[in-house]
């Protein structure tokens, strides 16, 4: 529970006069204070970034379900990298299916037009998402538009489109763009399904994005090794190799 | 365009091509019956078709022509009107072939006429029973239970959207919720009747009024309206569900918005609706888009029959859908 004396709030909506709702409500509920506004979720977290301080002093966020660049769900998955995640509590106008999610995972959420009293009620038992929550959401969002990692306590936001391969190493899987590489803890084969139709995986430890995949040439690994099929990517020097298994995909884009 | 009487619209495209269908089809079972081989029914189904093509489209021609005389007789005469008019262009067929050419085997003008009355018969027997199909009662209760559901999303965003004004912005909000009456007033109506192109034009526009409130500058429209007479008579909320798809699909799922560009103009006797707007290639939420332009599809039939069509693409980022329909004006009879 959270000291009901002072909460720092911050809205997400992508509708003005929704955001302007909601701080004039705020405004007639003392001792709340509304520390900033965003338009989607990649904003919100923006904002998280921008301020590490106001991250400790931020304990409840508003989060409309339905916006554009990154929908509420994704965000409340993103926020939950923080050491030490804001109080969530969902705004929906009308979503009959988030709705059954709510209702099944104990959610916080509200029904825009939201009234004083409902808001006043959830800000008081306002907590923090569990995993096991989350995890109900998660199929309202079924694909993410980015992946995240916590560094340093704050959330690098990966878009999925600058992903040129993802690799599978011990715990972690190494994420490539052309700029750098990052670790994830996720696994291999869920990044698999999520997002079947940008990757395809080539090797049993590697997934690359098909934009990025330039050709396949046949080559020596080492000097006493027989040729094996890589591919060549875009950007990056490195290539990966193909598995005799997977070298169908090797006939089907040459022919 | 309302026809009280069992007589279809001998006006219409569609049903003249299903005169055309249905006879053909006669002449094809016709020609199949008296042969044995594939090489004789192709000759016999040129032989008929010789004699039967002229004389069905001489009447359909005549029938054309007489519409307007036929559809004020009672349905037994109008029957009786069409067999006489059947039989004398079967006569004139008959007597022009005789004078023109020197046929040796021109089938006998008693055999030409029963054949053109069973076939005449055929297509208004068929005629009849989908009249009963679709009858008045019938159609009206389908119109019914196609009645244009806004989307609850809309309904509860604008009040939200107006809550936020009243303390700021009264007269805002004032406009805001006259706007949502007029709306919700021919949302609820019974009445599934024509309503003229202008009426339509003019709830649209409070309409996306009503939405350029929640997404301001992210909204924005472009009307090209080309000389269209605006007591052209269109079918309630044709084009009203198809802009909310647009806002929808189009400009919520876009941080910076789109342009949506509504044409209206008139080609021969046609009104063209053609309503474009952007669409992410990754939002693919288009079960209610679906739903809500085969509704219109449906309407659009009902209403006009063949004569209207809805056709709908997506080409690279922009989302098109393009109606076309007969151009009827208010008939002040």
């Amino acid at each position: 529970m959270l000291n009901p004396t002072n909460l720092n709030i911050l809205i997400a909506d992508d509708e003005a006069p929704a955001r302007n709702r909601l701080r004039t409500l705020l405004g007639d509920i003392p001792n709340t204070q509304v520390l900033a506004e965003a338009k989607n979720g990649k904003e919100l977290l923006e904002i998280f970034n921008q301020a590490p301080d106001s991250q400790a002093a931020a304990n409840i966020v508003l989060l409309d379900i339905r916006m554009p660049e990154m929908d509420g769900i994704e965000t409340a998955q993103h926020l939950q990298k923080l050491p030490q995640p804001p109080a969530i509590i969902f705004t929906t106008a009308y979503d009959n299916y988030a709705i059954q999610a709510f209702d099944i995972s104990a959610v916080d959420y509200l029904l825009k037009p939201i009234r004083l009293e409902r808001l006043q009620t959830a800000l008081q038992k306002a907590r923090v998402l569990l995993p096991s929550q989350l995890e109900t959401l998660t199929p309202l969002s079924p694909k993410r538009t980015h992946l995240s990692i916590n560094e340093r306590g704050r959330i690098l936001l990966v878009p999925i489109s600058d992903i040129i391969y993802l690799r599978a190493e011990l715990k972690y899987i190494t994420v490539r763009t052309a700029e750098r590489e990052y670790l994830i803890e996720e696994s291999l084969s869920h990044l698999e399904l999520e997002f079947s139709h940008i990757f395809t995986r080539l090797h049993r430890n590697c997934l690359a994005a098909n934009a990025y995949i330039l050709g396949y040439e046949k080559r020596h690994q080492d000097e006493h090794a027989e040729k094996q099929w890589v591919a060549l990517l875009k950007h990056v020097p490195e290539t990966i190799s193909v598995s005799r298994r997977q070298q169908h995909l090797i006939r089907q884009t040459t022919l | 365009m309302k026809n009280n009487s069992r007589l279809p619209n001998l006006r219409n495209l569609g049903v003249a091509l299903r005169i055309l269908i249905i006879a053909n089809l006669a002449l094809i079972l016709g020609a199949f019956m008296l042969s044995d081989s594939i090489s004789s029914f192709m000759y016999q189904l040129t032989g008929i078709s010789t004699f039967a093509q002229p004389i069905l489209l001489l009447s359909l021609f005549l029938l054309y022509g007489g519409y307007h005389a036929l559809s004020k007789l009672s349905y037994r005469h109008a029957i009786i009107a069409i067999f006489v008019l059947v039989a004398l262009s079967a006569a004139a067929i008959h007597a022009l072939f005789a004078q023109l050419w020197i046929f040796s085997e021109q089938p006998s003008l008693t055999r030409m006429v029963i054949y053109a009355w069973i076939i005449s018969a055929l297509a208004l027997y068929y005629f009849n029973l989908h009249h009963r199909a679709y009858s008045p009662a019938v159609t009206e209760a389908r119109l019914q239970a196609l009645q244009a559901r806004i989307r609850p999303h809309f309904l509860f965003n604008s009040l939200n959207a107006v809550l936020s004004l009243i303390r700021d912005q009264p007269k805002q909000a004032e406009t805001a919720l006259e706007d949502m009456a007029d709306l919700f007033r021919v949302l609820m109506a019974e009445n599934r009747e024509l309503v003229p192109i202008a009426q339509e034009i003019a709830l649209c526009r409070q309409y996306l009024a009503l939405e350029k409130l929640r997404l301001d500058e992210r909204l924005r429209v472009d009307w090209l309206i080309d000389n269209v007479p605006p007591d052209i008579l269109i079918p309630p909320l044709l084009l009203q569900p198809l802009i909310e798809n647009a806002v929808y699909h189009g400009i919520e799922p876009s941080a910076s918005g789109g342009v949506i560009t509504i044409q209206i103009y008139t080609k021969q006797n046609e009104v063209h609706l053609l309503l474009k707007n952007p669409c992410t290639t990754q939002a693919k939420h288009h079960n209610g888009n679906n739903m809500a332009l085969k509704n219109i599809k449906e309407r659009l039939t009902l209403h006009f029959d063949l004569e209207a069509s809805l056709k709908s693409k997506q080409l690279g980022d922009t989302y098109e859908v393009h109606i076309t329909l007969p151009s009827q004006q208010k008939t002040y009879a």
